[in-house]
């Protein structure tokens, strides 16, 4: 099969591979790269649980080629930490106990970062549109909800 | 949520230092970092993609395979078929002495549901084992299948599973597990009221988001490594040694960190195969099922019918309770034996009833094989007997709850499988939901107790 | 047409463990140099949290805080035996065993401790910050850190335990079928209020209020997680999930998350949730199982709701528009 050369940055760093044409940007990150935080729920674009930030935008990588994204900026869950201290989200996802088994939790955050970016004070409506394409089994999602909401607030901007 | 410590105070000694506080999951921030090392977060250089070649039929006799094309397909390195496996036919449950064994690995002559495992194709790719898959001919005579449970039930019924040699599985008490407590007749007969009614369910899907798999890797010493989101460690590793006929020596499981089960964990379907395949190839294996296998060939909960034949007085008591429950395994026993079983154990409910007469039968149909799900045995049973109680009510003109409070078993009282009650607390959480929901209940039944001689 | 309230009422219990199977567990608790204590089990965490109760259940029992804990578990070659993570027993089952093999660790510890301080081991307690203390003497004390230490490098002990929790497997009699499924159970009771359009056949659970009995909370976030999350399962499966939505047919089966339905974020009830606790008697610090049987009253719950509402009774699950309106039509006739 044909190897094509892929490039991108990836929370930060350079990366180069080459890589079987037809392969999703979610297995190259995961088989390749070696970047698990996306994870595979059902690698048909129906659970979020791959879900990655492309410069600034919300993207399934389960449904993308690796080969379509040269030149692009990726962010993974696994590079919102900065220096050991955690994303505000992390940490409100953390504090409010809104993982359980912890497997669509890199997906909601990818969601609600991008929701956060572009609103930095959205309503409970807004948190639920951004998070409707991302599947949990465990929690109900109720948790899920009121932790992206406690990431907003935590933001100093927010502060009344 | 709100903890209610006036409840049961008495009994309750809150002195404890850990317990009862809300430290954080020591799990949470591998789980928000992305850290968290799931089975398929394990990665081996040279590991084969195992696909299965399924079923396309619910019940067929299969005339020859012939998986030729798929051998010379590109990348792909071995084809099992049943020959390979050294203990094809298997049941889980026979670790604790429930057989007959039923269930082949990979369909040996027959398959008995649309999704049957056939023949598993070990390539390189994903792409080339699925490329290949596709190219496994396998020739089918097509049998008549049957799907309801009152059909599978008839005489003349086509056999789902020749192992068991009639369409329900036989316990040591007959065709089905029995309860037999009081006179139920005498109790209909003495009622003012009979009320039969029928409910049904559909099988349901656990659906966690991460779907079942393994990843296998040979240790170099004849011993395999499977990292595997089973929902029972020792329970795989055993079934896998029969299966394989290998010494439970050479294998090492290691999980404990799974995505979602909800009991769709429990079955032993993947590890045995790509434990076969590392064996047979020298190379690591990874078998993980995909959404559509996930949602329509791993096992869901069992539909269920349930009947449900009650005796009630105009005062409120119920004096007699029958009932018959059907619950639909597929075409294998895997778990549902003992889900039937837990099903007699469970009825009449949270109620004491003086007269009853339990029936539940484990039945064979050409679907999906169902097992264990959340509230195994007994989730459709309660939804039966709580839409049930809710007519019942509303026939003696009766308030739903209050009715409930009537019949709430409490300590001491006689259950119909002939265990004293203990520790019952019916009573309160029907108190404490009247409260929160302000559904207005008489003062008596809001001074009852579920302590023995309790108002 | 129009659109209908109705409530509606369930109340269930749910036995804990699968005594029909016979059902045991197995746990070893053991301290490192230092005073740290590993625990050792092969149970699964699902995600329900057991690494994180197992810790703290450990803790409890030897008295140092939960951060001096580690569970490490579901390793074969490390890991004693445990049946499995179903039927609600993790946390009762491998509780106890971790009671047991945790006490055993702290007899030890307490015994050298007793060497050290020159007193009987039966005058010392924990201060469940990491020291022993004679009782009644606080001022005359040592860190479980020296203690630790002592015993690994000085007195030569093990200060280890083992646990084993096995309930016998209960047969029942043939022709009464007494048997004996379960030595503990939790209770629940729900109220649901619903919407139905009687036009679509739609309906809308707008409140559900949990009441759940479960013995002991032991963390009373993680309890919250499992009941939140079980009670959106309860009413998913009450009006959304199959995968034969023509059952007995099996066509149509979904085959994604398109197709097999489940509530979204934006089709959640407002869901309230009391817990009451009466310890069971063998359960690990009083603890039942909570985690299936919370998902149980809802579907009964919304069932009544409806026919609260619209007077039609659906007694096959899920419960659809489709089934409400043809129920309502022939209500009509």
């Amino acid at each position: 099969m044909a190897k094509v050369p892929v490039q991108f940055t990836l929370n930060g760093s350079e990366k180069a591979e080459f890589i079987d044409s037809g392969t999703t940007l979610l297995n190259a990150l995961r088989d390749k790269i070696g970047d698990t935080s996306p994870k595979g729920g059902c690698h048909q674009g129906t659970c979020g649980a791959c879900s990655v930030i492309i410069d600034g935008e919300l993207r399934l990588s389960c449904l993308m080629l690796a080969e379509t994204c040269n030149g692009a900026t990726i962010t993974t869950t696994s590079g919102l930490a900065v220096g050991g201290v955690l994303h505000p989200l992390q940490r409100a996802f953390l504090d409010t106990f809104a993982t359980q088994c912890g497997f669509c939790t890199p997906g909601m955050i990818m969601a609600a970062k991008v929701l956060l970016d572009h609103t930095p004070n959205p309503s409970r409506e807004d948190v639920v549109e951004a998070l409707s394409g991302n599947i949990c089994r465990c929690t109900g999602y109720e948790p899920i909800i009121r932790a992206v909401l406690a990431a907003a607030r935590a933001n100093p901007q927010n502060a009344a | 949520m709100e903890l209610r410590k006036s409840y049961f105070a008495d009994v309750r000694k809150d002195d404890l230092h850990e317990i009862g506080q809300p430290r954080p999951r020591s799990d949470s921030p591998g789980h928000v970092t992305g850290r968290t090392a799931y089975f398929a977060d394990r990665n081996f250089p040279g590991m084969l993609h195992l696909k299965m070649v399924r079923s396309p039929h619910h019940h067929a006799r299969i005339r020859s395979i012939d998986t030729s094309e798929a051998e010379k397909h590109p990348g792909v390195i071995k084809v099992l078929t049943a020959k390979d496996v050294p203990h094809n036919v298997y049941t889980i449950l026979i670790l604790i002495q429930v057989g007959p064994e039923d269930e082949t690995v990979l369909a040996d002559g027959k398959v008995r549901w649309k999704g049957e495992a056939v023949v598993a194709v070990l390539a390189e790719t994903e792409r080339a084992a699925q490329e290949a898959a596709a190219k496994v001919k396998v020739d089918y005579e097509v049998l008549p299948a049957v799907f309801d449970m009152e059909e599978a039930l008839k005489p003349g019924a086509p056999i789902v599973n020749e192992y068991h040699g009639q369409n329900y599985y036989l316990y040591d008490s007959g065709a089905c597990r029995k309860v037999r407590f009081g006179d139920v007749e005498a109790g209909f007969a003495q009622a003012d009221h009979v009320l039969e009614q029928s409910y049904q369910s559909s099988p349901i899907e656990h659906a966690p988001t991460e779907t079942t798999g393994c990843v296998v890797a040979p240790e170099g010493n004849d011993r395999f490594t499977c990292h595997t989101n089973t929902q029972a460690m020792f329970f795989t590793l055993d079934n896998t040694s029969i299966i394989l006929q290998m010494p439970g020596s050479k294998l090492h499981f290691v999980g404990g960190t799974v995505g979602g089960g909800f009991g769709g964990k429990v079955d032993v379907i993947v590890e045995p195969i790509a434990i076969l395949g590392a064996k047979l190839t020298g190379r690591p294996v990874c078998f993980i099922y995909s959404r559509e296998e996930e949602m329509q060939i791993s096992s869901p909960r069992a539909a269920e019918k349930v009947v449900i034949k009650d005796g009630v007085m105009k005062d409120g008591r119920i004096v007699a309770r029958k009932v018959t429950g059907y619950t639909d395994a597929g075409a294998y026993s895997r778990h549902s034996p003992y889900g039937a079983q837990k099903g007699a154990g469970h009825y009449p409910g949270p109620y004491t009833v003086p007269n009853v007469w339990i029936d539940t039968y484990c039945v064979y149909t050409n679907r999906t094989p169902s097992s264990a799900m959340r509230g195994f045995g007994v989730t459709i049973g309660d939804f039966a007997l709580e839409v049930q109680m809710d007519k019942l009510a509303r026939l003696i003109g009766m308030d739903p709850l209050e009715f409930r409070f009537i019949n709430a078993y409490r300590d001491g009282d006689m259950k119909a499988h002939r265990q004293p009650t203990e520790g019952a607390a019916l009573i309160e959480c029907m108190q404490e939901a009247a409260r929160v929901a302000n559904w207005p209940v008489a003062e008596k039944y809001m001074a009852m107790s579920s302590y023995k001689n309790g108002a | 047409m129009a659109i209908r309230r109705g409530r509606g009422v369930a109340a269930i219990n749910y036995p804990t463990g699968m005594n029909l199977g016979g059902d045991p567990t197995q746990a070893l608790v053991h301290s490192t140099p230092t005073g740290n204590f590993m625990v050792t089990l092969s149970s699964v965490d699902l995600g329900q949290g057991m690494k994180q109760i197992m810790a703290q259940i450990c803790a409890e029992t030897i008295g140092v805080p939960t951060d001096r804990v580690v569970v490490d578990t579901a390793d074969t070659d490390t890991g004693p035996h445990c049946m499995g993570t179903f039927a609600s027993r993790g946390t009762h089952r491998a509780g106890n065993a971790v009671i047991q093999a945790a006490r055993e660790a702290r007899q030890v510890m307490l015994e050298v401790a007793a060497e050290e301080l020159e007193v009987n081991a039966s005058d010392l307690e924990t201060d469940g910050q990491g020291n022993i203390l004679v009782k009644g003497a606080p001022q005359k004390s040592i860190s479980i850190f020296d203690v630790a230490l002592s015993a690994h490098f000085k007195r030569g002990r093990s200060i280890s335990g083992r646990g084993m929790f096995l309930i016998p497997r209960s047969y029942p009699e043939k022709e009464t079928g007494a048997m004996k499924p379960s030595t503990c159970y939790a209770h629940a009771c729900t109220v649901a209020e619903v919407e139905v359009d009687d036009e679509t056949g739609e309906v809308t659970v707008l409140t559900v209020k949990n009441v759940f009995e479960i013995g002991r909370a032991l963390n009373p976030k993680m309890v919250e997680q499992q009941l939140v999350g079980g009670s959106w399962m309860g009413i998913s499966h009450a009006l959304y999930e199959t995968t034969e939505p023509y059952y007995p047919n099996r066509d149509h089966g979904g085959t994604d998350f398109n197709q097999y339905l489940m509530p979204g974020p934006g089709d959640l009830a407002e869901t309230e949730i009391i817990v009451l606790e009466r310890p069971s008697a063998d359960g690990p610090y009083g603890a039942k199982g909570p985690g299936e049987m919370c998902a149980n009253p809802q579907m009964p719950a919304v069932a009544n709701a409806v026919f609260d509402a619209v007077g039609v009774r659906i007694d096959t699950l899920p419960i659809t528009p489709e089934r409400i309106l043809r129920a309502l039509k022939a209500q009509a006739n």
